[in-house]
């Protein structure tokens, strides 16, 4: 396998002690195995996810990412941004595309970040850490790794929204993108095509701010799982993960249901496929455990 | 020389198609010649083919064949194969309509062979009733076209006969060409924006353009193949197509006669009268006005802003109504929409958004946008991107003051709103300028009782008779016996064949063409005229070689009547649906051939049955009829009499038999030129003959028709009604005859409608008529 | 409140309709869409929308500037992107709804106690400080945006949960004092300053 090499983005939530700290370590896990190295740009911020803008208005948002890509070119050069947060994947790409629709936008955005010290050139292609698997690498290739097939487990692919929309992976639909299920399908455990709610909204950021109203719908996405017959949900995005896998206890206590489901990442299924321990794929970091995933990792 | 003496009959069987393994062919030949009495039988293992035509044109060079029949696949099929015009000639279809259209099993083997066999008696009998069909040699080459109006539709259908090579004159009532159009400020755009144009608000969308109509007059006008005629009317139409003689009057009375091949009226629209929409209140300020008094402001404004009627205040705010008293259910609306009138609205708001401004206001108060055409979304499109505002919403009133204030309902925010603007303009719809609908009178007395009929017929000559009432002014005053003018389809509009083919009227030779015919818009119209001239001069050289025109395109026979036997009854110059037949002096019927589609419909009408073509008449079906050997009635094989119409019912049956859809061994399919055809005598014979069922398959009738003669399928149904006393005097059961409705589609359904029978047949037994 | 929002607007009148193309980021859209509901039948919360998107649009084009801006409508939007991909005219309707947000927070019209608007800020602020989001600071101050007593309820009932994320390694104690955060805090924070300052001088007035 040829040697990959990106300038990574990991974004806040994916940091030491954050909230998708599992997401980070499994991701690291599975870069050791598929070979590819993550340059992590220097001094990074945030970009604001999908909430920043009642607050921080267009311009700013857009040079928060932009200060990002800016680094990034400067310190990693000729490498694609890579992210593994939908939500930073969503902001850096979209800031990215604005500035190089809008002329005037874009040298406001370089005003803005000589303050910084910093120039915006606007070249590089930005990725998610999906795009890499699915089309650099491509499912072939992942399969030809697998070293502990994901043998019975039945896994619901949740794709969610901002992996999926606006952006999505090449060739997918909207309405019912396929890969997760197909990388699900490579690992050797069994996707679930219909899984009817894998692009339903989770809440996202209102998860926080209306909690009812979101926990509403991540009911309805652990209940479409269970119906299902999942063994576990699987899903690329940090947010995703948490809101379905963490609110659970509070959704049994309102609509007195008894969901125990647990939630995971690509990577995490990846890294265990390919023979890792359940620490080095941050099995430890659910909260929700997943144990027919332990029990191959610990064969 | 005497014909009948010459006559040589040939068959010429086909082995070919698997006709050959399926069915036993030296019985196939004996049928021909012992039963048949053909004087020749030939077979041929591809009689499709050069040898096998080549074999038939010899037999007809050398051996005097005057008569042929040829056994083989469908008369659909081969059709340029076996295009033989100079003798009598028919098709016997064992192909479709017997091994395809039955499995290949040894049980079945004997009921194919009879239905194969009884195929060929039948031809052979109906080609001894057939004689070979000349044109009639009524009329000559007469390369002049007729365009009545001379707006753009006219104008174009005048451009395209004339660069054809054609003689054109163009009528124009008015002083002027351009019609309608010469009055418009700008047109809506032709073209869509180009195809990749993103939808974002700052792409290059298409804007109202020039008219281009000025161009257009002076081609026109430039042009030695046309002659304008301003200021003038056409006073009278007689003859027929390649030779119509038209007198042309202007307003002083002077008027010239010309002799014309074809014609394509072109009289356009008028507006629909704003006066009978009180609630928008047209004669209460001069700043409500209609679509086309907007352009004619927009005209005055020249290079400076708009400016409303009343006072000369620059506008600063306009709103548009649109569809104002179309789509009604109210008497004296209109029950339809133009369908254009938003695009005229947006071009309209686009004018203010020029001359006045963008910060002029303009708001275009739809209930269903219908943008129309290929650039229809893209100009929708530049309206927005230009800042005209569109709200779903009623318009409930609009009162005059010191400004307009509109009162509405908006839909999408489900509230009252009141609205002060400079100006309103009224999106009114589209009239026909349509002649008086020969028809009309008739049609108003359908369904009445004798006491209403008489009372109805009253008020219509009373109203005829009084000077001062309303009358739609003639606009061709044809002097044909069935009315001056075209008739009308739906609301007014002039006649077309509105399901496939638009342009048709039922006045041969005579071509509808631009809004007359339905709403349209500039490029819809230049289109429609384009299609008309064609149908033009294709008449033009039809009639030259007396070739029937749609939709029995190039048919030399045509049908005459038998003096002697007439009785005046009128039935046949009633019922023709084209008005071809008129009556002389002695008040005979007096057929004009090249106004006639060879429908047949005349024929059926006849009770008499003097009317015949000398390859389709009484007794070319009636001996297919005879001649289908009826078994006896222990044998317990009922026979099913199928007449189906050859445009539709009988293409359904092949299609079907080609589809692997089985019909009854019992069923005897004989085509008909249309179900209007039908003469009552065929029924009777059938029943009297020991046939269990008879089915009459015709197009869909009604005012959704599907009939390629427009009312053959409807006179056929009615004249049918009559069968019950038929079947009351014979003593059989009604069941029997049925008349149904097949269209060209129903692959499933026309097989099964004769399995039907066949079941029917079952339960009440079969026909005691055989001997 | 600001000069801004005095304006008087007349109904069916391009006059809000110029402001919000304007000051609201994508907001030039606005003219373009069809009313066809797409967006609207596609939103996830959509049922919370007193006025789901394709009503907003036609309301900015009726000119109903209060009741737009002071709705709680465009609050619920949670960036799902269903509209966008299922929009026939490609209209950025997340972007508008944000800008829409933004706008009418930046005018003071936002209604009192909106839980995202204000879940918004406090991420900003938290943001703002160090250049990356510190989780427990959030968390933190988000149970107390509705000030103490009412904070100490929620964060109770959201303890177990906050204790479990530790116990995963997903949420630290430690971030508490200092945490993550960007180095030239400086730097971001100066750069920002001036995104700022240009938008805000392209922002037109509307009185
Ligand atoms: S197409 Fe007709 S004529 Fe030709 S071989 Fe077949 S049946 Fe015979
Ligand atoms: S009824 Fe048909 S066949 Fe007879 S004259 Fe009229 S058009 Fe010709
Ligand atoms: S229908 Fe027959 S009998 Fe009657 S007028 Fe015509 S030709 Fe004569
Ligand atoms: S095709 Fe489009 S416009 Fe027509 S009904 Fe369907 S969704 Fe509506
Ligand atoms: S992005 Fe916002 S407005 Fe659009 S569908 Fe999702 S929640 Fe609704
Ligand atoms: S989907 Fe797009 S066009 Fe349709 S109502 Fe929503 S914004 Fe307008």
């Amino acid at each position: 396998m040829a040697k990959r090499e990106y300038s990574y983005y990991p974004g806040c939530s994916s940091q030491k002690g954050a909230s998708s700290s599992n997401l980070m370590k499994s991701v690291d896990t599975m870069c050791q195995e598929l070979d590819i190295q993550l340059n992590e740009i220097p001094d990074w911020n945030c970009c604001s996810a999908s909430i920043g803008y009642a607050s921080g208005s267009e311009l700013p948002r857009l040079t928060l990412s932009a200060r990002n890509i800016a680094l990034s070119e400067e310190h990693n050069k000729n490498q694609e941004i890579v992210a593994t947060c939908a939500a930073c994947w969503l902001a850096t790409k979209e800031a990215a595309e604005r500035l190089k629709e809008d002329e005037s936008m874009f040298a406001e955005a370089n005003t803005a970040l000589a303050e910084a010290g910093l120039k915006l050139q606007n070249t590089t292609p930005i990725k998610h850490m999906a795009e890499v698997i699915i089309e650099d690498i491509g499912l072939d290739e992942i399969k030809a790794g697998v070293k502990k097939p994901l043998e019975g487990i039945k896994i619901a692919g949740y794709v969610g929204c901002q992996t999926n929309r606006p952006f999505g992976i090449a060739g997918e639909s909207f309405e019912n993108p396929m890969y997760l299920d197909h990388l699900v399908d490579s690992l050797g455990a069994d996707s679930i095509p219909t899984y009817e709610k894998k692009v339903q909204c989770c809440g996202g950021a209102l998860a926080f701010s209306e909690p009812e109203k979101s926990q509403e719908m991540i009911k309805g996405i652990i209940e479409a799982a269970y119906d299902n017959e999942a063994d576990m949900i699987a899903t690329p995005c940090p947010l995703c993960q948490a809101n379905v896998e963490i609110y659970q206890d509070q959704i049994n206590e309102k609509y007195n249901t008894k969901f125990n489901i647990p939630v995971v990442y690509y990577s995490q299924l990846i890294s265990v496929a390919y023979g890792r321990s359940a620490s080095d794929a941050a099995l430890d970091g659910q909260l929700i455990k997943a144990k027919k995933l332990e029990d191959i990792a610990g064969k | 020389m005497s014909e009948v003496a010459e006559k040589k009959f040939a068959a010429y069987i086909c082995t070919g198609c698997g006709i050959g393994d399926r069915l036993d062919t030296g019985e196939l030949e004996q049928t021909a010649s012992r039963d048949g009495r053909m004087n020749v039988v030939k077979m041929h293992e591809m009689l499709c083919n050069k040898e096998g035509v080549q074999m038939i044109r010899d037999d007809i060079a050398n051996d005097g064949v005057t008569h042929a029949v040829i056994v083989g696949c469908s008369r659909r099929a081969k059709v340029e194969a076996f295009d033989i015009t100079d003798i009598a000639m028919t098709r016997c279809n064992i192909r479709e309509a017997v091994i395809w259209a039955r499995p290949d099993t040894d049980e079945n083997k004997k009921t194919t062979q009879e239905m194969a066999n009884d195929y060929i008696r039948m031809s052979c009998g109906e080609i001894k009733q057939m004689n070979k069909p000349s044109p009639s040699g009524q009329q000559g080459r007469n390369p002049n076209v007729l365009v009545v109006g001379g707006g753009v539709t006219g104008m174009t259908a005048a451009l395209e006969a004339a660069e054809a090579g054609y003689t054109v004159h163009l009528v124009e009532k008015t002083g002027a060409l351009g019609g309608h159009v010469a009055q418009l400020h700008k047109r809506v755009p032709f073209k869509a924006a180009p195809v990749g144009t993103p939808n974002s608000p700052d792409a290059n969308l298409p804007m109202p353009e020039d008219t281009g109509i000025a161009d257009m007059i002076s081609a026109v006008e430039g042009n030695d193949n046309i002659k304008v005629y301003l200021n003038s009317t056409i006073t009278k139409t007689s003859g027929a197509p390649g030779r119509f003689s038209v007198d042309i009057s202007t307003e002083s009375g002077d008027t010239t006669t010309e002799n014309i091949g074809s014609i394509v009226q072109a009289t356009g629209f008028k507006l629909y009268d704003p006066e009978n929409l009180p609630e928008f209140n047209y004669a209460g300020s001069p700043d409500i006005i209609t679509n086309l008094e907007m352009e004619a402001l927009a005209n005055a404004a020249g290079d400076g802003p708009i400016k409303r009627p009343s006072d000369g205040k620059e506008v600063t705010s306009v709103l548009f109504v649109q569809d104002a008293g179309q789509n009604s259910s109210d008497e004296d609306r209109l029950p339809y929409d133009s369908g254009i009138g938003d695009l005229v609205s947006i071009k309209q708001a686009l004018y203010f958004k020029h001359h006045n401004g963008d910060g002029c206001d303009t708001t275009i108060c739809y209930n269903n946008l219908r943008t129309p055409g290929a650039p229809g979304e893209d100009f929708y499109r530049s309206g927005q991107k230009n800042g005209v505002i569109f709200t779903k919403s009623d318009v409930k009133e609009v009162t005059p003051g010191d400004s307009l204030t509109v009162k509405m309902h908006d839909k999408i925010l489900d509230e009252d709103a009141e609205v002060k603007v400079d100006l309103v303009v009224l999106d009114l719809g589209m009239v026909p300028n349509s002649g008086p609908d020969p028809y009309a009178a008739n049609e108003a007395l359908e369904g009445m009782s004798d006491e209403e009929r008489a009372e109805e017929l009253e008020a219509q000559e009373a109203h005829a008779a009084d000077e001062n009432s309303i009358k739609v002014e003639s606009i061709l005053n044809l002097d044909y016996r069935q009315g001056t003018d075209l008739p009308h389809l739906k609301h007014g509009f002039t006649d077309s064949h509105f399901i496939c083919f638009p342009y048709e009227t039922r006045r041969t030779g005579i071509y509808a063409a631009g809004p007359v015919r339905r709403p349209m818009d500039i490029r819809q119209a230049m289109d429609d005229a384009t299609g008309a001239a064609m149908k033009a001069i294709q008449e033009i050289e039809n009639a030259a070689q007396g070739r029937a025109a749609h939709p029995r395109v190039g048919d030399l026979s045509y049908p005459s009547f038998r003096k002697e036997g007439c009785t005046q009854c009128k039935r046949c110059t009633v019922e023709c649906p084209f008005g071809a037949i008129d009556e002389d002096e002695e008040r005979y019927p007096q057929y004009n051939e090249s106004r006639c589609r060879r429908c047949g419909t005349c024929m059926g009408a006849c009770p008499v049955r003097v009317i015949s073509f000398e390859n389709y008449s009484v007794n070319t079906v009636g001996a297919q009829i005879k001649e289908c050997d009826i078994p006896e009635e222990w044998d317990e094989k009922p026979r099913i009499l199928v007449l189906a119409c050859e445009n539709d019912a009988y293409p359904a049956l092949d299609q079907a038999a080609i589809s692997g859809v089985e019909i009854s061994p019992w069923a005897r399919v004989v085509p008909v030129r249309c179900l209007g055809s039908t003469s009552l005598s065929w029924v009777t014979d059938a029943l009297n003959n020991g046939y269990d069922g008879i089915i009459m398959m015709g197009c869909k009738r009604g005012d959704d028709y599907q009939c390629h003669f427009v009312r053959g399928s409807a006179m056929a149904n009615e004249r049918m009604a009559k069968v019950g006393d038929t079947l009351e005097s014979l003593n059989l059961e009604p069941e029997r005859v049925v008349v149904e409705e097949v269209a060209i589609t129903d692959i499933d359904r026309a097989p099964q409608l004769i399995q039907d029978m066949a079941d029917t047949i079952e339960k009440i037994g079969l026909s005691p008529f055989k001997f | 409140m600001s000069e801004m929002n005095k304006a008087m607007i007349e109904q069916y009148r391009n006059s809000f309709l110029s402001e919000v193309e304007a000051n609201v980021e994508e907001g030039e859209w606005v003219k373009m869409c069809m009313q066809c509901g797409v967006c609207s039948g596609s939103c996830p919360l959509g049922k919370h929308w007193a006025h789901p998107p394709q009503e907003i649009f036609m309301m900015i084009r009726a000119g109903k500037r209060d009741e737009v801006l002071t709705s709680d409508s465009m609050w619920m939007c949670t960036s799902c992107y269903n509209c966008i991909v299922r929009c026939p005219r490609q209209l950025p309707i997340t972007h508008i709804m944000h800008g829409l947000a933004t706008y009418a927070k930046k005018l003071g019209l936002t209604p009192k106690n909106q839980p995202t608007a204000k879940f918004a800020e406090i991420f900003w602020n938290n943001m703002m400080k160090k250049g990356r989001v510190n989780e427990l600071k959030l968390g933190l101050s988000l149970y107390f945006k509705d000030g103490f007593g009412p904070g100490i309820k929620e964060a109770l009932r959201n303890k177990d949960l906050g204790m479990k994320m530790m116990k995963a390694k997903r949420m630290a104690a430690s971030e508490f004092f200092g945490g993550h955060g960007v180095k030239d805090v400086s730097g971001l924070q100066k750069m920002i300053k001036k995104a700022q300052e240009l938008e805000d001088a392209r922002m037109k007035k509307f009185d």
